[in-house]
């Protein structure tokens, strides 16, 4: 079946059977492979990509459901060559260490931050807790999302 | 994954015909328990019909004594609506603490009731309050609908439409959940309505229950002192490798007691 939607601000017309996973769909056939699949049982949340705005599973996700949605990527993020603020924490502050949790872990970081422009470490781990690190990095993580909050909500507040 | 039909229809009555076509369709709402089973091929249906293409099924009403909830409305949406954070802050909680951000953003309210897990957190306050289910057929009271593991008083092709609940003068719900499932190992929703007390457990059994010893005893005087000493049997509980039968037994009653704690310091009464 044919499907159209919006993925990281480009149009997409595509044939998808009706039980492909989005997750499958970026990286398989998009060869958007920054969408990582850790455990491929909705547990992890390495796969983790913006469905209209909000955080989602792509494992979990239905291709086929995303007929007229707006999909964000872990390579949407960036503007051309300038990291998204979040992204730029996280190099920053080293919140991550083999990487593999990191698109996910950013992804979801994006939506929280968006409504949180000064967490508490807390309120951080808090909302991780669908998105493991299996290196055990949390640490840095959290000093991450809190620097990229507050990134975030600088350069809306410059703009 | 065995593949399907996939149908988005935007009413109800082109997916009560569309379930209808084929007795192994199935509904699907946020696919939060649905997709893993068909990856797993604990399921394998012949069509799927996504219900949230109809926008009737979404969205939040608020009457002078109920909270009316649409089947395919998230919990990210009942636990951040303001109305309901008022009104019945107990269920906004209990929407706000299922699984992970994630899955609170696609997991809709109608397929954790039609699905009846046993570890749901919704079924407890659907319980406790006296909530009614309403269908493409009518209406369900929640007392009569959960019937067993997995099981409902759905009719095959009957489809969840909304949750009514009524506005309790007080309620709670604790939970002690798997640190990895995050599902609840027990879950204990203490509500005081017009008709009394009254307490749901979840997570313990097979299904979802009242605890009619503990609605007595705080029918009696609504303190958590009211529940010491109070013993509860394994008959019937869950033993898994999560917890054994006597744990989940001793959970009821921790749990009980911290909810009428936090219902009590709340202090919301309607």
């Amino acid at each position: 079946m044919q499907i159209r939607f919006q993925l990281n601000g480009k149009p997409v017309t595509v044939d998808v059977p009706p039980h492909e996973l989005l997750s499958e769909l970026l990286r398989d056939r998009l060869g958007l492979t920054g969408t990582h699949v850790g455990c491929d049982t909705s547990q992890c949340g390495a796969c983790v990509v913006h469905v209209d705005g909000r955080s989602v599973k792509s494992c979990t996700t239905l291709a086929a459901a995303l007929e007229g949605a707006t999909v964000t990527s872990i390579e949407g993020l960036a503007d051309g060559a300038a990291l998204h603020p979040m992204q730029q924490a996280f190099h920053e502050k080293h919140g991550l260490q083999c990487g593999f949790c990191t698109p996910g872990m950013i992804m979801s970081s994006v939506e929280f931050a968006k409504n949180n422009p000064d967490p508490t470490p807390e309120a951080v781990r808090h909302w991780l807790e669908g998105n493991f690190c299996r290196c055990t990095g949390y640490q840095n993580i959290v000093s991450s999302v809190q620097a990229g909050a507050a990134a975030m909500h600088a350069q809306r507040k410059g703009a | 994954m065995r593949t399907f039909d996939y149908v988005r229809p935007a009413t109800l009555p082109e997916a009560l015909s569309a379930l209808a076509a084929s007795p192994e369709a199935r509904a699907l709402g946020g696919g939060m328990s649905l997709v893993p089973a068909l990856k797993l091929r604990l399921a394998a249906p012949s069509a799927l019909v996504d219900l949230r293409g109809i926008p009737e099924l979404r969205g939040i009403r608020i009457t002078d004594d109920a909270i009316v909830i649409g089947a395919t409305t998230t919990h990210a949406d009942v636990a951040a609506h303001p109305a309901i954070l008022d009104r019945l802050p107990a269920l906004a909680a209990l929407a706000g603490g299922i699984g992970d951000p994630q899955v609170r953003n696609c997991g809709t309210i109608g397929g954790v009731v039609a699905n009846n897990d046993p570890s749901a957190d919704y079924p407890a306050a659907l319980l406790a309050l006296g909530a009614s289910i309403e269908t493409s057929r009518g209406s369900h009271a929640a007392d009569d609908f959960f019937t067993g593991m997995f099981e409902t008083a759905l009719a095959p092709g009957e489809i969840v439409t909304a949750i009514r609940f009524p506005i309790p003068k007080q309620a709670a719900y604790e939970k002690f959940k798997s640190p990895a499932s995050r599902y609840a190992l027990v879950g204990v929703f203490v509500a005081v309505t017009a008709g009394g007390v009254r307490v749901a457990v979840t997570g313990a059994a097979s299904c979802v229950f009242r605890a009619e010893m503990i609605e007595s005893a705080l029918g009696e005087r609504l303190a958590p002192e009211s529940l010491e000493g109070l013993r509860f049997s394994t008959d019937g509980l869950n033993a898994d490798m999560h917890a054994d039968a006597p744990f989940r037994a001793h959970l009821i009653g921790v749990l009980a007691r911290r909810a009428v704690s936090k219902l009590l310091a709340t202090g919301k009464v309607n």
